[in-house]
């Protein structure tokens, strides 16, 4: 590889890079993304490999290992270019047929195609209802990359806004340009990207700093660590075009340690930008001097926040300290540092080459552009989604998610993380974006979206977010460390069925006072859960505090398990299933629950055959008195069958 | 424990005993040693010419280090939201029992060591049970059985 001395050269590599390729198709698998190595993907792509070759067709078909593809659900995936064929769930020994019915024979193979609800399949990837509905202008490069080779990015036009940046821009008006465009800050808050690169690139001090935060904590979102594996070139671009506005020759990275993939992707393209001369000294033959260095993270979801982060970049424990001065005047080493998330970085290459305008055309009045979420949860789909700002949760959960798995009934929808808040069915119209989620008590967040069903019980879900911020609290100040343990421990009384009157009004109070009062938004924020909740589902509170039941079953102090007489078919199967064995019974007798012995784990219920329905869950009522000892089963048509 | 100290010596000098390369210098050797032993951290400290007790204040604030040595199994479960919902307290139940340790726990004959973990980011898999690196999407209590059973 060359060092690149000018935009014309790299335009000359460009075309270079895409005159060399003989291959008139080529394969996409998901193998060098996290959720897709954990389905098997690479063991499709190796079979690709090999199969490409012992059918003689290397040189005709090339197979690329591809980052995240977005639908989760169906990985591994494989798109078939150009004509964009997809296929969902494939195995290795699929590959064979694929390659002598799709790629020699153009002929499909039907059964890995998708499938909509009413049994229509579906070849091209675009039409998959999944897709249709989005808009991936920042994550839809990651079919056409394998992320360990820049040359895909720069086929595709990359690091051409980095050339445009430098040598037909100012500095002044790259940054003119972000602002126009409107970009916020994709990591929570919102906050206007130029407007904080102006605050940097005007505060006083030698050296600056800009830095990738790709510290994403909040559980259910991985959107950021997505873009880092199957596209870091565009985070890196978006960084050093950043870095120019801002006048910085030095950046941060800063991984989570919990994505090793992440980082390997990254230091590969680190050092393959600096053999291309996009790194370092006089960057594309310019003045312009840049670089980074990686930081892994030692897993704390503290230290995503801005100045927590910048303690740890400089190797000390990474808490927060009060920001009188922002990081952005006074960070790293009491340097001006500008700290950006990852798919904010990703859109800066974007905006430089389409322009201020064409981003500012897409969003809603305060929230422009796109945004990824996680849909997980109890969706049907679960999966990474791109798609404008201002789209309603409705379309997102129903149009691309596939509605809520098994047919069960929507119950609440939690965005923005341990920060977040829950929103229930009648606001789900809201258009999505930094204000509106704001409104309704949510927000943003990374863009997490983890969707309930009518087996979730939403005080359970508070007590959740409260433990893990009481876990992730790192202490420092009274009311987050103290005020969190307390509201915590009132949701615990509440779920083990000692909740009292005045318990919901005590936990509001606190609330307030440890959102007013804490140092870091790790505090400010951690009331979100509970707030959301009584506001839309006091029911529920109300319900474990005076009836003590739990309308979701999921509360084990207020739930029993309960085999119905009549219905028991002595299968036997619960019986031996059970863990702690609670269980008697007999060949023709009854299967009785020893109240006492169980655990409530639920395995009886989860392992009664569907026919017989026997175990039922209890909630708020009295377990009825077991029948007397050896009752004979009745038998049921369904059973004698 | 001369072996681990050594070893400690040439982490140090990868990173040019810098300080502020403290944590990455831990992550290093807690990856290759499982844990952080005290003969260890001292050595750490002398080295780097960081005070023990600052060691010690970033060992037990991050969750990736260990003052405790680790199984030979690392068995972990996924407690991040879309798990949990997905019914991760259930699972992590079952590996309870399983194993016979609570979280953060090794087994008394070191085979085992049960962790959380707060999101893998594989939500479609959920619950996620990690048992040595393999992924096992929603097992069922036969699956969670045989896996380890197959770990010797």
């Amino acid at each position: 590889m060359a060092q690149l001395k000018s935009p014309a050269e790299l335009a000359r590599t460009r075309q270079q890079i895409i005159s060399r390729r003989t291959e008139k198709r080529y394969i996409a698998i998901n193998a060098s993304g996290t959720c897709g190595l954990a389905y098997g993907s690479d063991q499709v792509f190796q079979a690709f490999v090999a199969e490409i070759e012992r059918q003689g067709l290397t040189g005709q078909v090339g197979v690329r290992a591809t980052g995240c593809l977005g639908f989760c659900e169906n990985s591994p995936i494989v798109i078939i270019f150009p004509e964009e064929i997809c296929y969902l769930g494939v195995k290795p020994e699929d590959v064979p047929e694929i390659v002598s019915r799709t790629l020699v024979g153009k002929k499909l193979v039907n059964r890995l195609l998708y499938k909509d609800g009413n049994g229509k399949k579906i070849v091209h990837e675009g039409e998959i209802p999944f897709y249709k509905h989005q808009s991936r202008i920042v994550f839809g490069n990651n079919r056409f990359i394998d992320p360990k080779s820049i040359d895909d990015y720069i086929a595709l036009g990359g690091y051409s806004a980095l050339a445009k940046a430098l040598f037909e821009m100012s500095p002044e008006e790259v940054l003119e340009t972000v602002k126009r465009a409107n970009l916020r800050g994709r990591g929570g808050g919102g906050f206007p990207t130029g407007i904080k690169w102006q605050t940097t690139r005007n505060a006083p001090g030698e050296i600056k700093y800009v830095i990738v935060n790709a510290d994403e904590g909040d559980p259910g979102a991985y959107m950021d660590r997505s873009l880092l594996e199957g596209n870091p070139h565009s985070v890196l671009e978006g960084l050093i075009i950043g870095a120019y506005a801002i006048g910085s020759h030095e950046g941060y990275i800063y991984v989570r340690q919990e994505y090793p993939l992440a980082v390997e992707n990254l230091s590969v393209a680190l050092n393959q930008a600096r053999e291309y001369g996009l790194l370092g000294e006089n960057i594309l033959g310019s003045r312009f001097n840049f670089d980074v260095t990686i930081h892994r993270g030692a897993g704390a979801f503290v230290s995503g926040e801005s100045s927590a982060l910048m303690t740890a970049i400089e190797g000390k424990v990474g808490e927060p300290r009060p920001k009188y001065v922002r990081t952005a005047v006074s960070g790293i080493r009491e340097m001006p540092s500008n700290l950006n998330n990852v798919e904010t970085w990703a859109n800066v290459p974007l905006i430089i080459n389409q322009g201020a305008d064409w981003f500012a055309s897409i969003g809603t009045e305060g929230s422009k552009g796109t945004k990824i979420f996680s849909l997980v949860g109890k969706v049907n789909n679960t999966g990474l989604v791109e798609v404008p700002m201002g789209m309603t949760l409705r379309e997102i959960i129903h149009d691309i998610g596939g509605g809520i798995r098994q047919g069960k009934k929507f119950k609440a929808v939690q965005t923005g993380g341990p920060s977040g808040g829950c929103i229930p069915e009648s606001l789900l119209d809201i258009p999505v974006d930094f204000d509106e989620l704001a409104k309704v008590g949510s927000m943003m967040g990374y863009g997490g979206m983890i969707v309930m069903d009518e087996d979730a019980c939403m005080v359970d879900v508070t007590r959740y977010f409260l433990n893990f911020l009481a876990e992730e609290s790192c202490g420092k100040c009274v009311p987050c460390r103290e005020g969190i343990r307390q509201m915590l421990h009132i949701l615990n009384r509440i779920c083990e069925g000692e909740g009292k009157a005045g318990d919901i009004e005590l936990l509001e109070e606190l609330s307030e006072v440890v959102r007013d009062a804490s140092l870091c938004a790790l505090g400010t924020t951690a009331p979100n859960p509970v707030f959301s909740t009584i506001r839309y589902f006091r029911d529920e509170y109300e319900a474990h505090i005076k009836e003590r039941r739990c309308h979701a079953g999921v509360c084990k102090a207020l739930i029993a398990y309960y085999i119905l007489p009549e219905r028991c078919q002595a299968c036997m199967i619960c019986l031996r299933e059970c863990p702690v064995e609670a269980i008697t019974g007999g060949k023709n007798v009854v299967h009785v629950i020893d109240q006492d012995k169980c655990t409530k784990c639920g395995t009886c219920l989860e392992v009664c055959p569907s026919r017989f329905t026997a175990v039922v869950r209890l909630s708020g009522e009295p377990v009825p008195p077991a029948p007397p000892p050896k009752t004979e089963v009745v038998r049921s048509k369904g059973a004698q069958k | 424990m001369t072996k681990e100290l050594s070893r400690i010596d040439r982490i140090v000098a990868k990173h040019q005993a810098d300080k502020s390369a403290l944590i990455q210098i831990l992550l290093e050797i807690q990856r290759e040693n499982r844990w952080l032993p005290k003969p260890v951290v001292m050595r750490l400290s002398k080295r780097l010419g960081v005070p023990i007790n600052q060691i010690y204040h970033i060992a037990t604030f991050y969750k990736a280090f260990s003052l405790i040595p680790q199984g030979r199994h690392s068995v972990s479960v996924c407690t991040g939201t879309a798990c949990h919902v997905r019914g991760a307290p259930r699972l992590l139940d079952r590996m309870r029992e399983a194993l016979n340790i609570r979280p953060g726990q090794t087994s008394p004959d070191q085979k085992f060591t049960l962790s959380t973990v707060n999101c893998l980011g594989c939500c479609a898999l959920g619950p996620v049970l990690v048992v040595d690196g393999e992924y096992h999407g929603n097992p069922s209590s036969k699956e969670v059985k045989r896996v380890i059973a197959s770990c010797d």
